[in-house]
C-alpha cells in the first residue's frame, strides 16, 4: 500500500517509512496471548510484527477458517496463501472463526477501512477521492468484527477525505453517535474501536465515543495532524509521542515484506 | 449400484448447469481455488444477467462484470485481494459500464449464515453482525427482529439458495465426491445451500481414494450435477498442494484493467481468444506455471479409518 503524500511530513533521517510506522503502532495494540482477528493487507503485517516481536503468544483468526499460533515461513499476500495453511492450527469454515467471534471470545480484532469518523466509525463502501465518489470493494470482514470484537483498531492513512467529521456510508459501527450508541443498537457490551492508528499518530476513545489524538508520530505536529482531519479533533491532555519503529519490529516487518510490498 | 459417470468438459458443464439469469455461488474459498476457468467459460458462452454471490471474490467477479455477465452482486467484498480495487467493478456500479450491476452488500458473516441456512434448510438465522451498520438498512435480506428467547435485538439473514455452486477442489471422483483442504471459506454450506454443484478437479481419482478419507469428502457425489477435470483451472489463485497463488497476475490484471479500453485487450487476449484452458495456459508459458507448481511436498499422516 502507498501513501499519497498529501501530508509532507519528512522527519529528518527517518530510518523507516510511514507505513513501517502505522505498522508498529497498530503491532503494538496486540497483546501477548490475545485471541486476533485479523483483516487482510496492513492488518494482516501488522498481526504477523507483533507476533513475531512482543506477542509470540497471540493467535490469530481469518475469515477463511484458518486459525494460526505460528508466523508462517513466507510473505503473505492474502490470507489465502499456501503459507498461511501450512503448520496452520486449524483449517475450518468461515463459520467456525466467526462464531468465536461472535461468542466473545476475541480480543481485538485489525482492520483496514476507506474511511472513519470522530467515533470510530468506518466506511468500506463510497469514498471521495479529489472530489468523485468512488465505490470502493467493500466492508469484507470489517462489519462483523467492529460489531463483535472486544477492541477493534483501526488502520487508515492520515488524510482529510479519509477522516471525516462522519462517515458518508457507516458500513462497520465504531461508536455511532456516542455515548450508549452501541448499546441501543443491540451490539455487544465490551466491544468496539480502541484505536485509530494512522500515519501521522494514533486516537483512542473517551467513555463518550469521541476520538481523541492520544500519540503523535515522531517528526508530526499536532497542528499536522488537525489539518489533516475532517473535524475538529480533540487532543488528550496527557498527547505522548508514539515510539518510532525499534530494531526489532523494523528486522520483523523487513523480513515479513522484504520486497517492500506492503511497506515501501 | 451403478452410478453414472458425471465427467465433463468445462464447456458441457457451463452449458449445462449455469443458464443466463442464473444465481450463481463461485470464490467460495475466498483467495484459494477461485474458479477461474468456469468464469472465463461462463464469459466466452457469453451468459448474461448472472447474479454471482460469494463472501469475497478475488479479481474473477471484476473480469465476469467488465465482461458483462452479470447483472447482480451479492457479496462482501469485489476486488483484488492484494492490488486493490476493482477496477471494472467500479465502472459498472459508478457507470453503468458496460452495464449497470445492481449491489447486495452484505459483510462475510451474514453471507456465509444465509448460505448456512440455505443448506440446513430454515428461512433465516439469527446474528449480532450488522446491528447498527448502512448493510442493515440496505440490504432488504438482512432484518432485525426481537429474539423471542431473549430480550434483544438480532438480525435475521434471510437464507439463499444460489442456483449453482462452482467449486474447485483437489480431487474428485467422476461421480462428484470431492476432497478439498486449506482454505474452506463457505464452500461446504454454499455447495449444500445450491440447487446444482459443479465440481472442478484438479485431479479426477479412484472412488476408493475418494472413500479412503470420508471426513475429507465435503461434497457428497449425489449433490453434484457435474464433475470437470481441469488441471490449474483456479490459476492465478493457489490450490494447496497444487501451485501457489500468481501474485504477478494479480499485479498485472489491476495495471490493464484500469482503462476499459485496456481491460478489452486483456480479456480478448486471456478469455475470449484463449478457446480452452489448455490455450490459456499454453499463454501463461510452461515457465511460469513451472514456477508455480508445488515442489516441497508436505503430506498429512494416514487417518486410520480401520474397523
Amino acid at each position: 500500500m502507498s501513501f499519497p503524500s498529501t501530508h509532507r511530513i519528512e522527519p529528518a533521517a527517518r530510518s523507516y517509512t510511514l507505513a513501517e510506522m502505522i505498522v508498529a503502532a497498530a503491532a503494538r495494540e496486540v497483546r501477548d496471548g490475545e485471541l486476533v482477528f485479523v483483516g487482510m493487507r496492513l492488518p494482516l503485517l501488522a498481526f504477523l510484527v507483533a507476533q513475531k516481536t512482543h506477542a509470540p503468544g497471540a493467535i490469530g483468526i481469518f475469515e477463511n477458517g484458518v486459525i494460526r499460533e505460528r508466523p508462517p515461513a513466507t510473505m503473505l499476500y492474502t490470507m489465502g496463501d499456501p503459507a498461511n495453511v501450512r503448520g496452520a492450527a486449524l483449517c475450518g469454515e468461515m463459520l467456525d472463526t466467526m462464531g468465536l467471534l461472535q461468542q466473545g471470545r476475541v480480543h481485538v480484532g485489525l482492520l483496514g477501512a476507506g474511511e472513519a469518523d470522530r467515533f470510530g466509525n468506518l466506511n468500506s463502501l463510497w469514498g471521495e477521492r479529489h472530489g468523485q465518489s468512488r465505490r470502493l470493494p467493500g466492508a469484507g470482514g470489517a462489519c462483523d468484527i467492529a460489531c463483535l470484537a472486544r477492541r477493534t483498531v483501526v488502520m487508515i492513512p492520515h488524510e482529510r477525505e479519509r477522516l471525516r467529521v462522519r462517515v458518508g456510508h457507516l458500513t462497520s459501527p465504531g461508536y455511532g453517535e456516542g455515548e450508549d450508541w452501541r448499546r441501543r443498537e443491540g451490539l455487544p457490551a465490551n466491544s468496539g474501536p480502541s484505536a485509530v492508528v494512522t500515519t501521522l499518530g494514533v486516537l483512542r476513545f473517551g467513555l463518550d465515543g469521541e476520538a481523541r489524538l492520544s500519540s503523535i508520530h515522531p517528526g508530526v505536529s499536532v497542528e499536522d495532524v488537525l489539518a489533516n482531519t475532517g473535524w475538529t479533533l480533540r487532543v488528550a491532555d496527557e498527547l505522548i509521542e508514539t515510539p518510532a519503529p525499534n530494531e526489532d519490529e523494523l528486522a520483523a516487518i523487513r523480513e515479513l515484506d522484504p520486497e517492500g510490498f506492503w511497506t515501501r | 449400484m451403478n452410478v453414472p459417470s458425471k465427467l465433463m468438459t468445462m464447456q458441457q458443464a457451463m452449458e449445462r448447469h449455469v443458464q443466463d439469469g442464473a444465481m450463481v455461488l463461485m470464490c467460495a474459498q475466498l483467495e484459494q481455488n477461485v474458479p477461474f476457468a468456469a468464469g472465463h467459460e461462463l464469459i466466452r458462452q457469453r451468459r448474461k444477467d448472472l447474479t454471482l454471490v460469494a463472501p469475497i471474490s478475488d479479481m474473477l467477479f471484476d473480469q465476469m462484470i467488465g465482461a458483462g455477465c452479470a447483472s447482480r452482486v451479492m457479496a462482501a467484498w469485489v476486488g483484488n485481494a492484494s492490488a486493490g480495487a476493482g477496477y471494472c467493478f467500479q465502472r459498472a456500479v459508478e457507470e453503468g459500464k458496460p452495464r449497470r450491476v445492481e449491489v447486495v452488500d452484505y459483510s462475510n458473516m451474514t453471507l456465509a449464515l444465509a448460505l448456512h441456512a440455505g443448506a440446513m434448510g430454515v428461512p433465516f438465522l439469527p446474528t449480532y453482525a450488522t446491528l447498527g451498520s448502512d448493510l442493515l438498512k440496505k440490504n432488504g435480506n438482512l432484518r432485525e427482529f426481537s429474539s423471542p428467547v431473549s430480550e434483544e435485538k438480532l438480525i435475521a439473514v434471510r437464507a439463499l439458495r444460489p442456483d449453482a455452486a462452482i467449486v474447485h477442489v483437489q480431487r474428485a471422483d467422476e461421480y462428484g465426491n470431492a476432497h478439498l483442504w486449506g482454505s474452506l471459506g463457505v464452500a461446504v454450506d454454499g455447495a449444500r445451500a445450491s440447487r446444482k454443484v459443479i465440481v472442478v478437479a484438479e485431479e479426477i481419482v479412484d472412488a476408493a481414494v475418494i472413500a479412503s478419507d470420508p471426513n475429507r469428502t465435503l461434497i457428497p457425489g449425489f449433490l453434484v450435477a457435474g464433475v470437470v477435470h481441469e488441471p490449474w483451472g483456479a490459476h492465478p489463485s493457489p490450490v494447496q498442494g497444487y501451485y501457489g497463488r500468481d501474485h504477478e497476475t494479480f499485479s498485472e490484471y489491476h495495471d490493464r484493467s484500469r482503462r476499459a479500453e485496456d481491460f478489452e485487450a486483456w480479456l480478448f487476449e486471456r478469455v475470449l481468444e484463449a478457446a480452452d484452458r489448455r490455450e490459456y495456459l499454453r499463454r501463461i508459458g510452461d515457465e511460469r506455471t513451472e514456477k508455480l507448481t508445488v515442489k516441497e511436498h508436505a503430506l498429512s499422516a494416514p487417518a486410520d479409518f480401520g474397523d
